[in-house]
Order: structure tokens, then sequence, then C-alpha cells
């Protein structure tokens, strides 16, 4: 399967709380696995659940309610703050998003996303609170963002923003590379580096 | 034009610049532990590749340790496996451990500078976002990702893009009762939990200036609740002193060639940073929060913000918020309640933090209704405070010592405090759950800690000193 993203026309989840921090999007006692894999099914593990039960799922949160879905998810500002925690980004991308959009990203997270193959989108407070209008009150609304063009458009009303992503990175994420590669294809520079500094 | 602290040591770092991206970034120690490392391990295997300069490396188990019994084997499961990883992955790559057991062990921001290895001038990481904290030093320091994490074990490098940079400049002398813990949550409830992303930030300014190496360490630490990159303080004597005779400092003239070098490691007179902010010592006072990030504080007599007095936009978060932690707004915190009182975490658990707790309660007892835990940040705290009798006054008094670990900082071993009750905590963060499911957190310092468990209270300790 191509990592690569470039367009993502879907529905979205909207989750309007500002101040989201890597806790409540995976809570530590979710961090003892060893591997990457299956973090999805404990996103907002405190937010979706009570007491902890898969079987009494909180009606009012937004996961649990069958209208909000897609692989978009919009979320207030200061989205990922708090614990440097990778684990956010996987259980985010494992439960079916590819892009998380807000008007402002925690550093460490938006790093971590990048990694991941999870496309960070910020846009203005303005069409922010614009998308959630639009899909407050109508659930099956679509987004498109496009990555080459770096765009997103709120499909039904035609709304649109550009976004920023530096250029290495979107060569990265168009065509699937990891950072790791790159920097592995450069061992005798660090090696030069390293050698100038003694 | 001058030169700031952080671009004198960021340039001395700059492998290749890429045309249009980021720096590729070297760095000079790792740092990691056993909750983010075994991924960033299973990648390396998978490529088939060995960690780079292991040497470089340092590790550590902390964020999932017992702090009782800890001679015994881990009983989770899952914990005993990641600490299992840790030790087989630094084995196969010739990576120290102070692992559990290890005189040196300890909450991986505590050991780094208690032994010497932090130092001025470097760049550090480690997959934990408080790796802020070494930057007291005079350092680069930063947390990252488990894929950061396999970048620099692979290559001891990163790609970084260059933050904007802040200073934040504090004048003045500093209040009874108030310790640098206040001065950093003043910092926050004045600029937000979100007033710093996208900066490094310089603290600065006569009242940081006097303070101790491990008063510094807790302000730098907290920098990443402002959402800073990382935050640091310019060394000075105050730093050298510190590091001098410590394990890992160097020696003899290799001494005097860095402490050279070192001191030229500050912002010239006509450094230009992207902003600045002026903070006057006298106005801040014991400080306490009410909220569910650390940005929601205030002086300890003040009272919560009433909606009115929050901007519309933010009420919902706010209302949440309240809702969360049981408080109503514009009610007083002094005089609440408190039924767990937290000393520990890479914000407070240093030796200067429980001398001061210890010569505090001394001849005092807890309140009945309050539990009080103890968590030193290393096995060589622990030791220390065992050595002055600091452990005999905790006893006295009721509370009780533990061993190193994080611990209820993130409640993800068996420390947790449970749904409902109120914890005074001397670490950094409050927010939903992190200190057990619905557990609600107040953030102080370690003297306004020490007398909540005095009283069982939320109390100002200027009343009491
Ligand atoms: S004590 Fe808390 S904040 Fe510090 S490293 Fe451990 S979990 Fe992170």
């Amino acid at each position: 399967m191509s990592k690569a993203i470039n367009i993502v026309t879907s529905t979205v989840v909207s989750l309007n709380s500002e101040n989201v921090d890597t806790d409540q999007i995976i809570p530590a006692r979710f961090l003892k696995a060893t591997s990457r894999d299956g973090f999805g099914k404990n996103l907002f593990r405190d937010w979706r659940y009570e007491n902890d039960n898969e079987q009494q799922p909180k009606k009012d949160f937004i996961l649990n309610n069958p209208a909000y879905k897609g692989r978009i998810l919009v979320a207030g500002k200061n989205f990922g703050c708090g614990s440097s925690r990778e684990h956010a980004a996987w259980a985010i991308k494992d439960y079916g998003f590819d892009v998380v959009v807000s008007s402002f990203f925690a550093d460490i997270f938006k790093n971590n996303s990048l990694n991941n193959f999870l496309l960070p989108v910020v846009v203005s407070d303005a069409f922010l609170k614009r998308i959630f209008d639009v899909v407050n009150t109508d659930p099956s609304a679509t987004l498109t963002v496009n990555l080459e063009a770096q765009t997103i458009t709120i499909d039904s009303t035609r709304e649109q923003e550009n976004f920023d992503i530096n250029h290495y990175k979107k060569t990265c994420l168009l065509n699937g590379y990891d950072d790791i590669d790159y920097l592995l294809n450069m061992k005798s520079e660090i090696e030069a580096f390293e050698n100038n500094r003694l | 034009m001058g030169k700031t602290l952080f671009d004198k040591i960021w340039e001395k770092h700059i492998v290749r610049q890429i045309d249009g991206g980021p720096s590729v970034f070297y760095i000079d120690k790792h740092f990691i532990h056993e909750v983010t490392s075994p991924q960033a391990f299973t990648g390396l295997n998978k490529r088939g590749i060995k960690v780079f300069r292991p040497r470089q490396v340092v590790a550590t188990a902390d964020h999932n340790v017992p702090t009782l019994n800890q001679h015994l084997p881990i009983r989770e499961e899952l914990s005993r496996l990641q600490v299992e990883t840790l030790k087989k992955n630094c084995a196969e790559h010739g990576i120290e451990l102070y692992g559990l057991g290890h005189p040196f062990q300890g909450i991986v921001h505590v050991i780094g500078p208690e032994l010497g290895i932090t130092q001025p001038g470097m760049t550090i990481v480690c997959g934990d976002s408080h790796t802020s904290t070494h930057g007291a030093f005079g350092a680069i320091a930063f947390g990252i990702g488990t894929s950061e994490v396999e970048m620099v074990l692979a290559t001891q490098c990163l790609l970084q893009s260059k933050p904007k940079l802040m200073r934040i400049n504090v004048e003045g002398p500093l209040n009874k009762g108030v310790l640098s813990k206040d001065i950093v949550l003043y910092i926050l409830a004045k600029i937000s939990a979100s007033g710093a992303t996208g900066y490094a930030v310089e603290f600065a300014g006569s009242a940081i200036r006097g303070l101790s190496m491990e008063a510094r360490m807790t302000i730098c630490n907290m920098s990443i609740e402002m959402g800073a990159r990382c935050g640091m303080i310019a060394p000075d004597d105050t730093t050298f002193n510190y590091i001098k005779g410590r394990l890992f400092a160097p020696k003899g003239e290799d001494w005097d060639k860095k402490l050279a070098a070192w001191r030229q490691l500050t912002s010239d007179p006509d450094a230009v940073f992207d902003k600045e902010i002026h903070i006057n010592a006298a106005d801040i006072e014991p400080m306490i929060t009410y909220g569910t990030n650390p940005g929601m504080g205030m002086g300890i007599t003040a009272r919560i913000p009433s909606l009115d007095e929050v901007a519309d936009q933010e009420k919902m978060s706010f209302e949440k918020s309240l809702g969360y932690m049981g408080l109503q707004p514009g009610s007083a915190l002094k005089g609440q309640k408190v039924d767990y009182v937290f000393i520990g975490s890479c914000t407070n658990s240093r030796i200067e933090d429980l001398r001061m707790v210890a010569s505090f309660i001394k001849g005092k007892q807890k309140a009945k209704d309050v539990e009080v835990w103890i968590v030193p940040g290393s096995k060589q705290v622990e030791k220390q405070a065992r050595e002055e009798g600091i452990d005999k006054i905790f006893e006295e008094a009721g509370f009780m010592l533990r061993q190193p670990g994080c611990s209820a900082c993130l409640g993800m071993n068996e420390d947790k405090i449970p749904a409902g009750k109120y914890c005074i905590s001397t670490s950094n963060r409050n927010f939903e759950g992190r200190q057990g499911p619905n557990a609600r957190t107040f953030l102080a310092s370690p003297l306004t800690a020490a007398v909540a468990a005095i009283t069982g209270k939320v109390t100002d300790i200027r009343e009491w000193l």
C-alpha cells in the first residue's frame, strides 16, 4: 500500500474543542504496547466511553454519532498539545483519518503527523468556524484537501483557502518518502561533519 | 547584528541546509526510555541497521515503573514487557542503560543533569516533551516523537526548521513564598498554553539569574506547556558550579577548554528576538491552577474567572474544563479540600525540592484525610534524602517516600489518583485524566503542595512563613 497522500475528498468528523491534548487523544495507560498498531480503538478513549467500558459509549461524543464519519478530522485550535507521544498520531491514522484540520497545531504533534503520513492542515480561525458551521448543519458535507495545490475547499459552498506546508515535506508526502530514508542517504556527510567538529 | 544564545548553538549543529526545507540538525545527546523507544528499535531492525552512535545515547526506565518494591519483578505484564524490551534493545545495540535497580536510574530529565551528561552548548533530544528541562544549562533540548527517535538512533540527526525566537525577561526580587514553579505558572497564565508555540524561548532577567539550577530546570521544564519548541537559560557561574565534579563532567584541561567556550554562550547585547515579554517579579504570587490545561492558573488568593470574563469562543472549553474539575466559575480555590498530595515528577522532584518540603513540614503532621506521596526523581536523590535524614522527617509527618519514577505525573503505572478526587501536584500537567481517569489536578509549587498536605486544603503558604 502506498503511503502517499495527494487529494482527499471526504465527509468530516468535527471536534469543536480547543487545546485537545495528546493525553485525551490516547491516554497514557494505553501506551504500553511495543508495536505501532491497533491504537485506533483507544482513540479519545475517555471521551468516547463511560467508565472505560466499550459497552457504554458516551452518546454526545462525536465519534459515537453515526452521522459523522470520514477521513478528515477537524478540531479547535492548539490541537495535539502536551505529551510528545507519537501514539497520538498513530491512533488517529489507525482509526482511519488521513487529514487533521485546525487553526493551530502543537509543534511536536505536527511533526509526528507528517512522519506518519497524516496531513495536518492549518486554516484561519474564520475558515475553521465556517467548516464547523457547515458540518454542524449538514453532516454529509464534504471537504476536499488538495496537497499538490495546497488548497482546502468546502465542497458545497466552494469556499476555499490555501494552506502552508514546507516544500520538502510536501514532496515526501506526495511520494511516500520518509525523513529517515533521506538521512540514511547522507551518512558520509554526517560523518564528515562529526570529524570537522573535533 | 548580534546573535542569540539559540543562534550560536543552532549554527554549530547544521549538517546541511535543504533548499526550501528544514535543516539537517546534529544531535549530541539522545536520552531514551521504555515507552517511546520500542517501535523505533523495531524500525531499525526492519531496516537491518544498527544504532549509529550508541555512546551518545543514554537509556533509563522511568515512565512505567512501579514506585514500590522495585526489587521485585514488575507485576503488570505489559509494563514488564516494555522494560524488558528496553533492556534487550540496549544490550543488542550497545547502549548504556540505567535501568531498574541501577544506582543511577531515575526520571530521564533528572538523571541527565545530575550525572553531568547535560552540558551547555549541546543539542539534546528525547522521546518526551519535557526534554526542554535540559535547556536550563544553555542547551537546545526538545522532545521528539518515536519516528524521530528512530532517525536519531539511525543517523544522530533530525530534520528541523528553525523556530522563531522569544525572550521572556523576569526582573526584580521574588516575593516571599514564591518559587520558580510560581514564576512559570504565572507566565503560563499570562501567555496561555499556546502562547509560545513555534518559538524557542530564552528566559532571562535578574529573577532568573538568581535561581539555583534546580529552580531553573523547573522553568525550562514547563516551557513546553506554553507550546515552546524549547526553553533555555544562558549558562553562568551557577551552571558551571553545578556541573563541576559530576560524573560525566569534563575534567582537568578539558574542563578549562570547555568552560572558556561555555562562557561565550549568551545572547549578544544587540541580538534581536522575534518577540520579547517583560515580567515584573513583584507581581508574582504563589500560584495554583484551576482548570485542565497549565495555562489556567491564578494567584492562590484569586478567584476563578466568571463566565462573562471569558472570551466567547473560549466559553465552551472553559465550562467543560470547570465541569470536569467540579468547580464553579467565579469561586475561590483557597480552602478547597484536597485528597492527595503528589510531590514528584521531572518538574519538582530534585533534592532541593525535597529539602525544601522537609524543612517546612518538620515537626508537623499531615492532615488525616490526605494521602501524601513523595516520589524522588532518581535513585541518587532518594539516597541523598536518606543520608540527610529527610526520609525520617517525611515518615514522622505521615508522608510516604516512594521509589523513583514518573509515577502519578502521568498515571501510567499503578500510581493513579482515583476518579473525582482532588490532587495538588508539583508536576506539570493538569489535563483531563492525566493522573488517572477523572482525577482532578491542581498544579502548584512544592511549598504550596506541602502546606496543603498539612492543612488538607488549598492554603496560602505565605500565612505559614
Ligand atoms: S515525570 Fe512526567 S512529565 Fe516528567 S518525564 Fe515523567 S511523565 Fe514526563
